[in-house]
């Protein structure tokens, strides 16, 4: 499915700025697996998300999904195998646009623009019953400006779209860490539900050892721009905090640990 | 005073009503190409003042050399899209920021569109061609009818293109340019299709300025992007003003080539005041800051420090020393 071999990355190059953000980062994903991403600030959790998508080429290392090198695609070409959530729930969506333009856009993801309308009467409908299952009550909205949502709801609607599609790949990169504690809860529920439901190859980046525990099939763990701990299957399963702590300590030692991860209870 | 009252003759000012009411639907022409970068890349392009002049010198260029007008029109469409490309190109492959790869390329339009015109000024013998756009006072009102009309056509275009798959890409850009790569839109494409097409627009606008006044100037572009922009704004404004939350899409770009008329009823009812012509600009310019400035004004009287000082002392929140 997904393989990334030994990806480096340094920004910044020979400034006094200087920082190895990917330090040869490995990692096999096999269909269907729901991986998350668990690390301290520095890490190389989001750059690794983003070397997948291909915001900016890395140094030196390949991408591969499907068996196919995508390294050398630009951004927009690798869109057509990823659906992404990011953090800051104003990247996901044009705030100007109506929700069913937005959920519009994302469906024509990897297709030529055309001169056909943006917005069919079908697409509309079958919009409104993707919307029901948010359980937001944005079906009756489909011409609100997503502007006018709020962070969840934002959050909730640009998953749809990254997902209803079905993607390759879901990239989630820390897309509950802006929100509440309960909003969180439920864009968590409803991530759980989606790539349940399609059976999404996921990766998705947390700060909180909670939701990197109770979510997914396999966590892996970064330090210093590489993979320290991977942990799958039954030992997934039977994972506590205070193990994966254990582990950490052992990988990457003590004072890596940071307050977010200690206190990501809720 | 009485003296110059007495000069302010009010039959003038109705009779220069007509040839107002036309430029400024011609440079609604102009504003409805600006409003596709302005408003929806966010891009502020600076090629129009260049473009427009292009325009007005292909139209009578060909005119001059026997050509159709309605044919030299297409010409000059097809000259602004290129300029547009150019600017989209040094913007996007070669990384020049946005208003500097406008003005590039209006700098080297100002040298080639010399070289289109020969020379500085070129006139054409009014009488000698059909031009379907025209000063002639006789011919005026069907001057004004034919630009309404080409005006709803290139209305209804925009409003048809913006609802498009391409159209929606080419808004998700400017809104959000990293949501729109993450979406599979490519948006270096987007920005030089919006470009192109607004600037093929405002160079549509210069050939019919130029048919309208008999004569293409090198000159005739300059501040073009103040008039566009005051047209849009004051459009926007005054839309909003009249319509509130019933302003639509399509209303937004009628009102567009509404803010082009009145800013030329303006114009000539200033010149009628006797305002010197050569300060136009000056006050122009003027104008536009007044209106790009109030919402940020407004907003910032909401949320002032001092308003709030002041209340705290009234309300006795604040103990005086």
């Amino acid at each position: 499915m997904l393989e990334i071999r030994d990806l480096h990355k340094t920004f910044n190059k020979g400034t006094i700025n200087e920082k190895v953000a990917l330090n040869g980062v490995s990692l096999k994903l096999e269909e269907g697996d729901f991986c998350t991403i668990i690390g301290g600030n520095g890490a190389g959790k989001s750059t690794t998300l983003n070397a997948i998508a291909g915001v900016w080429p890395v140094d030196s290392g390949a991408v591969f999904i499907d068996g196919k090198d995508i390294s050398g695609l630009p951004e927009h070409k690798r869109a057509v195998f990823l659906g992404r959530v990011f953090q800051d729930p104003m990247t996901g969506t044009a705030a100007d646009m109506q929700i069913d333009e937005n959920i519009a856009l994302a469906l024509r993801r990897g297709k030529l623009r055309t001169l056909r309308w943006g917005v069919t009467k079908e697409e509309r409908e079958e919009f409104r019953e993707k919307l029901k299952v948010l359980d937001l009550g944005l079906e009756d909205r489909l011409s609100t400006k997503v502007g006018l949502l709020s962070g969840g709801q934002r959050q909730a609607l640009t998953l749809l779209m990254a997902t209803m599609k079905k993607p390759k790949l879901l990239l989630l990169d820390e897309h509950t860490a802006a929100l509440d504690p309960k909003t969180a809860a439920k864009v968590l529920e409803t991530t759980d539900k989606i790539v349940r439901e399609n059976k999404l190859t996921t990766l998705m980046v947390t700060h909180n050892m909670r939701h990197a525990i109770d979510h997914g099939n396999r966590l892996i763990m970064m330090s210093k721009g590489r993979v320290v701990v991977d942990v799958k299957g039954e030992q997934k399963k039977n994972l506590k905090v205070s193990d994966l702590l254990s582990m950490f300590e052992h990988a990457a030692g003590a004072d890596e640990i940071s307050d977010r991860m200690m206190l990501g209870d809720n | 005073m009485a003296e110059y009252f007495s000069m302010l003759n009010p039959e003038a000012l109705f009779n220069s009503c007509p040839g107002g009411i036309a430029q400024g639907l011609i440079w609604g022409v102009m504003a409805l190409g600006l409003f596709l970068t302005f408003k929806m890349l966010n891009f502020a392009d600076l090629t129009v003042d260049g473009s427009l002049a292009t325009g007005g010198s292909v139209c009578i260029m060909m005119i001059f050399n026997g050509y159709n007008p309605q044919l030299a029109l297409l010409v000059s469409f097809v000259a602004g899209v290129l300029a547009g490309i150019v600017t989209g190109i040094l913007h996007t492959t070669l990384g020049i920021p946005d208003i500097l790869a406008g003005i590039l390329t209006q700098i080297a339009l100002y040298s080639i569109n010399l070289n289109i015109l020969g020379k500085a000024n070129q006139a054409i013998n009014v009488n000698q061609v059909k031009l379907y756009f025209t000063s002639n006072i006789n011919l005026l009102n069907k001057t004004i009818m034919i630009v309404a009309a080409c005006l709803i056509v290139i209305i209804l275009i925009l409003y048809w293109y913006l609802g498009t798959e391409q159209g929606s890409a080419i808004r998700a850009t400017g809104i959000n340019p990293n949501m729109a790569k993450a979406q599979g839109i490519n948006i270096n494409h987007m920005k030089i299709i919006a470009l192109a097409l607004s600037n093929g627009l405002v160079a549509l606008a210069g050939g019919m300025l130029a048919q309208y006044q008999g004569f293409a100037d090198v000159n005739m572009g300059r501040g073009a992007i103040v008039i566009g922009l005051a047209a849009v704004i004051i459009g926007e404004v005054i839309g909003e003003a009249l319509l509130r939350k019933r302003l639509n899409f399509i209303l937004r770009l009628f009102f567009v080539v509404v803010g082009a008329v009145i800013y030329y009823l303006v114009y000539v009812f200033v010149l009628w005041l006797k305002f010197p012509a050569d300060d136009m600009k000056l006050l122009t310019a003027i104008v536009v800051a007044i209106f790009l400035a109030v919402p940020y004004l407004k907003n910032a009287r909401k949320n002032s420090f001092r308003r709030l000082a002041r209340e705290n002392k009234k309300n006795g929140l604040t103990v005086e020393e």
